[in-house]
């Protein structure tokens, strides 16, 4: 692997940060909505979209960024939230709810914003995508060159929202690298039964601008890929679009019954586990040893108990304060 | 001596039935929506149809509302009774235009030659931190638009037979279903969402409000799941000696302004119960059509209680304050009747 160590390191590391994110957010989840689940009880409650699984796509990009580059994220946001950097904290305590988190409770976890990092995310599909191209247009009228990302499912594709975007990012030559996570599913729908061709990085070339498929949920390949398009985008040479294949290893949302993929399908699902599979590599290639492994599993598993506690014990915020923030300044309608 | 069938449903599955009857007996009937098939609805609207009907008629569509709405609109026009599914009012945001200029409005542009009977399926509410983009009712929103009817059933017997009117109405009806009274099993149970629903079809007319209690001290006016926290109210105000009549209002549009009217021209004082936000919307319309039918029955000033004129707010503590309550409403009924 022509890749620089630390760079790998890292890349291991944030994937074992964001898998026990993850694990321990379901643990919570769960904890007090069963055995009747009912999604409206718990420390955790409404919709719950995790990522296990899908962490090369977000970790891929991580040694590739420099502050102020933006990204756009779905439903599905906390993987790449962690990879870029997002205070765990406040992440933490915004799905929670508590005043302290990011968004002061009002947003829960399909609502995660930061200013900086800069990281938005947003609950409708193909939402986020033509955000990026005006993140990008922003970051070229203010002479940075800063880069856009704008991630979305293969789902997503199908929405108008992003067939408007690429034109506009290709019509105006703008840095933005547009991402398509593939796990294969919007929920039950497969893509086969939802996408008129196989790969959306084919329909780059409708608008003009390289498209590349990482066929293989892998983060060194997510890595040089997303080097090579971020890289173009900042030089200005402009948008790219990218379609990664990788794995929701749950189901769509925490509690869904995930009847319509078959067993087998998850069967050798959780046989290719990105983070296994890239564990056992480094170690293979003399990259990292058990004792490394352990030491780091430690260290994230520690940094991720400590932003949940933080979570758990920080105040909710006050019942009135509903009203605050619906405009900037002192504007509150009764 | 008759026997009655006691059969009881939840409204979900008055809901699915409601649609297989209607499937039976027309094949112009189809349904198209994200995960309607294999997964049978996420509210369970098209449970069991897949199989019933198969893929040519229950249709999983890709993420792509204007393109199956609108095409639901195409159908309809040429002979067609499609069903489109939009999963959560919220997401109407990205496919408007094919609801409001096109479904809307093409019966009238063509001078009432071209009908469009497309019936709009859709989940409504809050109440179980799904936060701003998944909890909202927008009833009024669509109310505000002419041209469709707007229909919010609160319990299993108007939806079957709201849903049965629905399709087979001219007309475009938005059918829209409030998460916390389908009954499903991963919601709050609530007793309310169960319910004796006859087999075989009826229809509840669209447009007739419905007095599910009767009172002679005020009117509370309501739609969807404030149907069932104003009864609740009712019967705590009741231990105050406060007798409270509830009116459900079945549709906005059309709006049943002589059942307000008369129940406010009955009891003297109105408060109307609204999840949707407060201002421009169903709460000043009810209390402007009781000012204008009823102004001089009226014993204290008309009140609202509804959610506050802000996104739904994802934390518990929040989103439960915004959110019209029991007591809430309790508190707006004592106080009607200090007012003077
Ligand atoms: C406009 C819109 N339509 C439908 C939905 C409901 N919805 C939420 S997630 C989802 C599937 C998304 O699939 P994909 O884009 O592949 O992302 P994934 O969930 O697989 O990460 C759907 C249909 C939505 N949130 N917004
Ligand atoms: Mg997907």
């Amino acid at each position: 692997m022509d890749i620089p160590k630390e760079h790998l390191v890292d890349m291991y590391e944030t994937m074992v940060k964001i898998r026990r994110f993850e694990e321990r957010i379901r643990e919570l989840y769960f904890a007090d909505k069963l055995p009747a689940f009912d999604i409206a009880a718990g420390l955790i409650p409404g919709e719950m979209h995790l990522a296990a699984g899908q962490e090369p796509v977000a970790v891929g990009m991580r040694p590739h960024l420099k502050a102020g580059d933006a990204i756009t994220a779905t439903h599905r946001p906390h993987h790449l939230a962690i990879a870029q950097g997002v205070d765990l904290n406040k992440m933490a305590a915004e799905i929670f709810g508590r005043e302290t988190g990011l968004g002061r409770g009002k947003g829960g976890h399909m609502h995660l914003y930061s200013v900086e990092p800069n990281f938005g995310c947003s609950g409708i599909i193909g939402e986020g995508i033509p955000v990026a191209v005006g993140a990008a247009m922003a970051f070229r009228h203010r002479k940075t060159d800063n880069v856009a990302l704008s991630y979305f499912g293969e789902g997503a594709a199908n929405q108008g929202a992003f067939h408007e975007s690429l034109n506009l990012a290709a019509l105006w030559n703008l840095p933005v690298v547009f991402v398509c996570e593939d796990n294969a599913y919007a929920i039950s729908v497969p893509k086969t039964a939802s996408t008129a061709i196989p790969d959306n990085s084919d329909r780059a070339s409708a608008y003009g601008i390289p498209g590349v498929l990482v066929a293989t949920n892998d983060p060194v390949a997510v890595y040089e890929v997303m080097g090579e398009a971020i890289a173009r985008a900042r030089r200005g040479d402009g948008p790219s679009l990218i379609e990664i294949k990788t794995d929701r290893l749950w189901g769509h949302f925490e509690g869904d019954a995930d009847a319509y993929r078959s067993d087998e399908f998850k069967t050798d699902m959780n046989e290719r586990d990105p983070l296994a599979t890239f564990g056992k590599r480094l170690i293979d290639e003399a990259i990292l040893n058990e004792a490394d492994i352990a030491s780091i599993q430690d260290a994230m598993y520690a940094e991720v108990e400590a932003a949940l506690e933080f979570a758990m014990n920080s105040p909710y915020p006050a019942p009135e304060s509903a009203l605050e923030d619906v405009f900037a300044g002192r504007i509150v309608q009764l | 001596m008759t026997t009655t069938t006691e059969r009881k449903l939840t409204t979900q599955k008055a809901i699915a039935e409601a649609i297989a009857i209607e499937m039976q007996d027309d094949d112009s009937v189809f349904v198209m929506g994200e995960d309607i098939g294999v997964y049978g609805g996420i509210f369970g609207a098209t449970e069991g149809l897949l199989d019933k009907f198969g893929p040519e008629r229950i249709i999983d569509t890709p993420i792509s509302e204007t393109g199956f709405i609108g095409a639901a609109v195409g159908a309809a026009i040429n002979g067609m009774r499609p069903i489109v599914e939009l999963m959560f009012v919220d997401f109407f945001g990205v496919c408007m235009d094919q609801i409001y200029n096109n479904m809307a409005k093409i019966h009238y542009f063509s001078g009432g030659n071209v009908k469009v009977p497309v019936v709009l399926t859709t989940a409504v509410g809050g109440g179980y931190s799904d936060a701003g983009q998944h909890s909202q009712t927008l009833w009024g929103t669509f109310a505000h638009l002419p041209g469709m009817k707007v229909v919010v059933p609160s319990n299993p017997y108007d939806a079957k037979g709201l849903m049965i009117a629905a399709i087979r109405d001219d007309n475009p009806v938005v059918y829209m279903f409030h998460k916390g009274v389908l009954g499903l099993g991963w919601m709050t149970n609530n007793p309310r969402a169960t319910g004796v629903v006859p087999e075989g079809a009826y229809e509840v007319p669209i447009g007739k409000a419905n007095v599910v209690r009767e009172g002679s001290d005020l009117t509370i006016v309501t739609i969807g799941l404030s149907v069932h926290r104003a009864l609740d109210a009712a019967e705590a105000l009741e231990t105050k000696n406060v007798s409270a009549e509830v009116l459900d209002l079945r549709s906005l549009v059309p709006l049943d302004r002589e059942a307000i009217v008369a129940s406010v021209k009955k009891t003297h004082r109105l408060l109307v119960v609204d999840e949707d936000y407060q201002s421009f919307g169903m709460t000043g319309e009810v209390i402007t059509t009781a000012i204008e039918g009823a102004f001089d029955y009226l014993d204290a000033p008309p009140t609202r209680v509804a959610t506050p004129d802000t996104p739904i707010p994802y934390s518990h503590p929040l989103e439960t304050w915004a959110l019209p309550s029991v007591d809430r409403i309790v508190e707006a009924g004592s106080s009607l009747l200090v007012a003077r």
